[in-house]
Order: C-alpha cells, then structure tokens, then sequence
C-alpha cells in the first residue's frame, strides 16, 4: 500500500506516457522499417496514439476526427497509391538515399534545438476545466472563423479536382 | 495533471522523427508519411497550447481542424502526383526525379 502511495506519478501521467511510448514508437518503426507496406500500417498505429493524446488533452472532437480523417481517408488513400505502384513495394529496393546518414544529425540536432528552447521558458498555466468541445468549436467556425472555414473548403474543392486531374490517364484519342 | 513540457517534448520528438524520414527515405509515398508525422506533431503542439494557456477559446483546436483539412488535401495533391511520375517513369525513387532538371 505504501508503494502505491508513495508512487511519484498519477494514473493520467502512466497513460499518457504509454500513449507516447506507443506513438514515438511507432514513428520510428515508420521512418525505419524496409517494406513500406509495414511502414503505412505502423503509421496509422501513431496516429491511434496520437487521438490518445489528444483525448488526454480533452480534446474529444478532435480525436475522433484524427481516427475519421487520418486513419480513414490518408492512411486508406496511401493504402491505394501503394498499390498502385506495386513494383515498387514488392522488389526488395534500397529504401534510403545516398545522404541517408546526414539525416540523422540534422534531426537530433533540431531535437536539442527545441528541447533547449522550451524547458527554459516559464509556461504561464491558466487552469480552466473544458467540457465537452464539439458545439464549441462549431460555433467558433461558423462565427469567428467564417472565412477561413470557407476558405478549407475551397482548398478541399480544388485539391480534390487537382488530383483527379493529375491521376487521370490521358489518352491520345481523347477528344476532350 | 500532466505538465505541458511532456506535450511539447513528445511533439518535438515526433516531429524531428518526420524530418529524419523525410530527408532519409527515398521512396516518394515514405516523404509523404513524414510529412503526415510533422502535421501530426504540430497539431498536437497546437492543442497542448489551447488546453494549457487558453482553455476557454478553443482557437488551437479550430486552428487543429484547418491543420487537419489542408493535410488531407495534401495527401490526395501528393499522392495524384506520385502517380503520374509512376506512370511516366515506372518509378517513385525521388533521387532519380530529374525531369525539371535541365
């Protein structure tokens, strides 16, 4: 009994901790990992670890739309390019580039960068209790956030007829 | 209550993982993934903010939602364009993209 009591950390601290472990885990087995196959399954674990997170952060609207859009819609659409360059994931290719190793250091490096600049910043925490966000971030996109709203769906509108236009084959006897 | 440097060090750390894959990885739809792991790190940083020094404005999860929109849009812009250079050049190895080299 004593041990519980004296243990250093709350239960929301073990979970989020394991959340974390679970989606920089994962990442790492994404960027490392030969087949890309594994790779793009691997990814949509992070991203199950990452609507952890944000549940651990009241988010709730949030990480449902995390499970919906990412792990539905873009993991589902790589899913598709995948297989549509097939050859590309069944011949064992190399899978790095020439400078692969300078990669490394670059990354560590802004890793430290960041690190050094935050830990050294005295956060002022405004404690508050949120509820439930969904009606109010509703709200917000439909008043104070009209236009850019708009704007995400005339970037959704032309992305998707882009891509269309980019995929499609065209042929030579194509009168259109 | 978790401390919010926990947020910002797990988002840091995945987004300098997104930056090892993406400068590493030599398959075009690997880039893609990396990019979709930084975008996920930033949205994380995102909310950790709005729950930790404005907890009752939610502009980091509405700014989250647009994060949101404009990685899907990528992601579909992204992957059309792979497909049209796997048609063109039966490959997607990025360090033998050379065609707007000349």
């Amino acid at each position: 009994m004593s041990l519980i009591n004296n243990f250093p950390f709350t239960l929301q601290q073990i979970v989020f901790a394991g959340m974390a472990g679970m989606v920089l885990g994962s990442a790492v087995l994404v960027v490392t990992v030969k087949n890309i196959f594994h790779s793009l399954l691997f990814l949509a674990l992070c991203f199950f670890g990452v609507a952890g997170i944000y549940l651990s952060l009241n988010a709730d609207f949030l990480a449902g739309v995390q499970v919906l859009i990412y792990i539905g819609a873009v993991i589902i659409l790589m899913m598709f390019a995948l297989m549509l360059t097939h050859r590309v994931m069944t011949i064992r290719l190399r899978q790095t580039v020439g400078q692969w190793w300078l990669a490394g250091p670059i990354a560590g490096g802004i890793f430290i960068i960041l690190m050094l600049l935050f830990v050294h910043i005295p956060w002022k925490y405004n404690p508050g209790a949120q509820g439930p966000t969904t009606g109010i971030i509703g709200q917000a996109l439909l008043t104070r956030f009209l236009l850019p709203f708009e704007l995400a769906s005339i970037v959704l509108l032309v992305a998707m007829v882009g891509a269309i236009v980019l995929a499609k084959e065209d042929k030579p006897d194509d009168p259109a | 209550m978790i401390p919010l440097e926990w947020f910002l060090a797990l988002s840091a750390a995945l987004f300098c993982i997104g930056i090892y894959g993406v400068l590493s990885r030599r398959n075009a739809i690997s880039i893609l993934m990396g990019i979709e792991l930084m975008l996920n790190a930033a949205n994380i940083n995102l909310v950790a903010f709005g729950r930790f020094i404005h907890p009752n404005v939610l502009t980091g999860h509405v700014f989250a939602v647009f994060v949101l929109t404009v990685a899907a849009a990528e992601a579909a812009v992204g992957l059309a364009i792979i497909i049209a250079v796997y048609r063109n050049k039966e490959h997607i190895n990025v360090d033998d993209m050379d065609l707007m080299k000349w």
